[in-house]
């Protein structure tokens, strides 16, 4: 499959300083991610707070300069950041954050709202705007008696397909969705996932799809990756790695999942939740591991593929398979 | 565990409770108990009234809440009594833990002293005493080095640590029921697993009965015995856990399972609900569900169902209990246009 975005080495760290006169500590929100999506294609992210998930988001969709590594997007380098070509690039690619009203302008109707993004990049007449935003609500599965409405007047569930309308109207090759649906009550998150599932399908549009819930991210995505503190420990096809989990976080995590109906084996881990200001030496993960060996509190695992799958873990991975990789 | 079968005298029972906000309904007559040592999960969107339920159970609601109807706490009555004996009560044999731990914890006090507050009040103890039971209780529900982490403050301390903390006040009373409302609902899914797994094992400890007020299935499955299904300020199913998840009745509760992506097996187009929860001002005549039901008749725009019984400890408020809707759910390959367009019609 061609790469529609390719992400190389991706690092990102914040300086933080603990109280007022505390020195300032530098927390590696991300730490040497590389991924790929390809046209049409849907990659998840899934990943605990302070895994650096959204932070990936938004240096992939170039709202955030790396301090490291690359993000090229259809072949071409990502623009700097607030340059012209930034902005023409914007219309090519765009982001879903979790409060749509956060999202959108109070002040403007739906209609316009929707319209908006045309106005900005010069797309059309005016009133083949507002002609394209009415067919993109019906799209979404809005009402056109919605169209004329402003933000507080719409549910939590109407408000988010009117972000999603909006982000069509340039007709993206590209999303980056930041936990969509997390905000929502289950069963509108089931529409808004479904409308997730149609549109990947009719507009074929790529999609980085970051979310702490599992189950959502394996009905939207082909290829899943695990983060854990800044890295991606796992990586493989959607339904692989939820069925036969290889990474111990990432068995941790699936297991976790509550289920309802038959109960199944929970592992459950012991220990804090990982603090980004705080990374323990070598493998981040081996403070709370069942696994974890003398190697792991030393050298940090690199992702080794195994079978269709990349994993980052000295255990699982094992000698065989780090030599393998090597050669 | 063992829990009392059948219940001689509920725990807790709940009688017709009614709860209206300047005329706005938000509880429309509630009739739950809760048997010694039993574990009863409370599920249901945002508005549908699980929390405002133990809220005014317990006489924490602000005073323009409207509150009729009866709470008998082993047999006593609960709504309109006396603010002195509802302080023994809150805390003592009832506690109550929320969503967010750093809030409902004093930011100036140590974990210490406010669990030693807990202690004095309900416990009636004081000086080393004390301190040592409030160790004791942070070793309990897993704090490590207990004894100098009680000098800590709770910003000191993680979203986990502090759940432990609260609910470790909740058992310095010693309560025959806690109840907690979306306890793990801001934590991550590993910590939320270990917060499970603690509440599991402090109520086979205690005894003590579990009220668990979630929007999350699973966390429900994976915790209670019994579930009431809420929606609009009613219960419309109750029933146990597996009959529930596995032969739910009420079409929401069915698209309530529906709406939960599978983590296994093939994926499958998710049975959504369409439209949105009613306006509680603009109540349906009729079934509230009525407007988003695929099995709704005529009958259901007027005739308000009742929970009836059918069948052993199973309840359902529906005039088509199990009914098959008539359309099938369209199939995924459909366009979005016409799969989308109608679901919001339907909303105010």
């Amino acid at each position: 499959m061609i790469s529609l975005v390719t992400a190389r080495d991706l690092a990102r760290t914040y300086q933080l300083r603990r109280g007022v006169f505390g020195r300032p500590v530098a927390v590696r929100a991300v730490d040497g991610v590389s991924l790929h999506v390809g046209a049409g294609e849907t990659l998840g992210i899934v990943g605990e707070s302070g895994s650096g998930k959204s932070t990936l988001g938004r240096m992939v969709l170039g709202l955030e300069k790396p301090d490291g590594g690359a993000v090229t997007f259809d072949g071409a380098p990502m623009p700097e950041p607030l340059t012209a070509a930034w902005r023409r690039s914007r219309a090519r690619m765009q982001m879903i954050y979790q409060d749509p009203l956060g999202a959108l302008d109070r002040r403007l109707t739906v209609r316009d709202q929707v319209a908006e993004p045309l106005a900005i990049h010069g797309l059309g007449a005016s009133s083949e705007r507002m002609e394209k935003a009415l067919a993109m609500l019906g799209r979404v599965g809005l009402s056109r008696h919605v169209a004329s409405r402003y933000p507080h007047e719409l549910s939590g569930g109407q408000r988010q397909r009117v972000v999603l309308a909006r982000a069509l109207m340039t007709d993206p090759a590209f999303l980056v969705c930041d936990e969509p649906v997390s905000a929502l009550d289950v069963s509108i998150q089931a529409q808004v996932v479904n409308l997730l599932v149609d549109l990947q399908e009719s507009l074929g549009i790529a999609m980085l799809f970051i979310s702490h819930d599992l189950r959502v991210v394996r009905q939207v995505s082909r290829r899943v990756a695990v983060m854990y503190l800044g890295r991606i420990v796992e990586e493989g096809d959607a339904d692989d790695l939820f069925a036969d989990p290889r990474h111990p976080y990432t068995r941790a995590l699936v297991s976790a999942a509550p289920a309802p109906g038959g109960k199944r084996e929970r592992i459950i881990l012991t220990g804090e939740p990982p603090n980004p200001a705080a990374r323990p030496p070598g493998c981040a993960f081996h403070p709370r591991c069942p696994l974890a060996e003398a190697r792991c509190r030393e050298t940090a695992p690199a992702l080794t593929t195994l079978g269709g799958r990349r994993v980052a873990c000295h255990v699982v991975a094992g000698p065989a398979a780090a030599t393998r990789e090597a050669a | 565990m063992a829990t009392v079968n059948p219940p001689a005298q509920p725990l807790v029972a709940i009688r017709d409770l009614q709860v209206s906000f300047a005329g706005v309904p938000a509880l429309r007559g509630i009739d739950l108990t809760v048997a010694p040592g039993e574990a009863v999960g409370l599920v249901g969107e945002s508005g549908s009234g699980k929390s405002v339920t133990w809220l005014a159970a317990l006489s924490l609601l602000p005073a323009k809440a409207r509150v009729t109807g009866s709470v008998l706490l082993a047999g006593e009555e609960l709504i309109g009594a006396p603010p002195a004996r509802l302080d023994d009560v809150r805390g003592g044999r009832v506690a109550m833990i929320f969503q967010d731990p750093a809030s409902a914890l004093n930011p100036v006090l140590t974990v210490g002293r406010q669990i030693g507050e807990a202690l004095a009040l309900h416990a009636g103890l004081s000086g080393g005493a004390l301190r040592a039971e409030a160790k004791r209780l942070m070793e309990l529900v897993g704090i490590p080095d207990a004894g100098r982490r009680l000098d800590a403050y709770p910003h000191e301390f993680s979203g986990g640590q502090n759940q432990r903390v609260m609910i470790a006040m909740a058992l310095a009373g010693k309560p025959d029921l806690l109840v907690a409302d979306e306890p793990t609902t801001a934590l991550d899914v590993t910590i939320q697993a270990q917060i499970l797994d603690l509440l599991r094992a402090v109520r086979r400890e205690f005894g003590m009965a579990l009220v668990l007020i979630s929007h999350d299935l699973g966390v429900i499955a994976e915790t209670c015995e019994r579930v009431a299904v809420m929606y609009a300020g009613r219960i419309v199913e109750e029933a146990p856990v597996a009959p529930l998840f596995g032969e739910a009745l009420h079409p929401y509760t069915r698209g309530l399972v529906g709406s939960l992506p599978p983590l296994d097996g093939p994926r499958r187009r998710l049975t959504s609900i369409p439209g949105t929860v009613p306006d509680p001002r603009h109540l349906p005549a009729g079934c509230a569900f009525a407007p988003r039901c695929p099995v709704a008749s005529g009958g259901c725009r007027e005739t308000d169902p009742r929970l009836a019984a059918v069948g052993e400890a199973h309840r359902v408020a529906c005039l088509h209990p199990g009914a098959e809707a008539a359309v099938p759910v369209p199939a995924a390959a459909t366009l979005p246009a016409t799969t989308g367009a109608p679901a919001m019609a339907l909303t105010s």
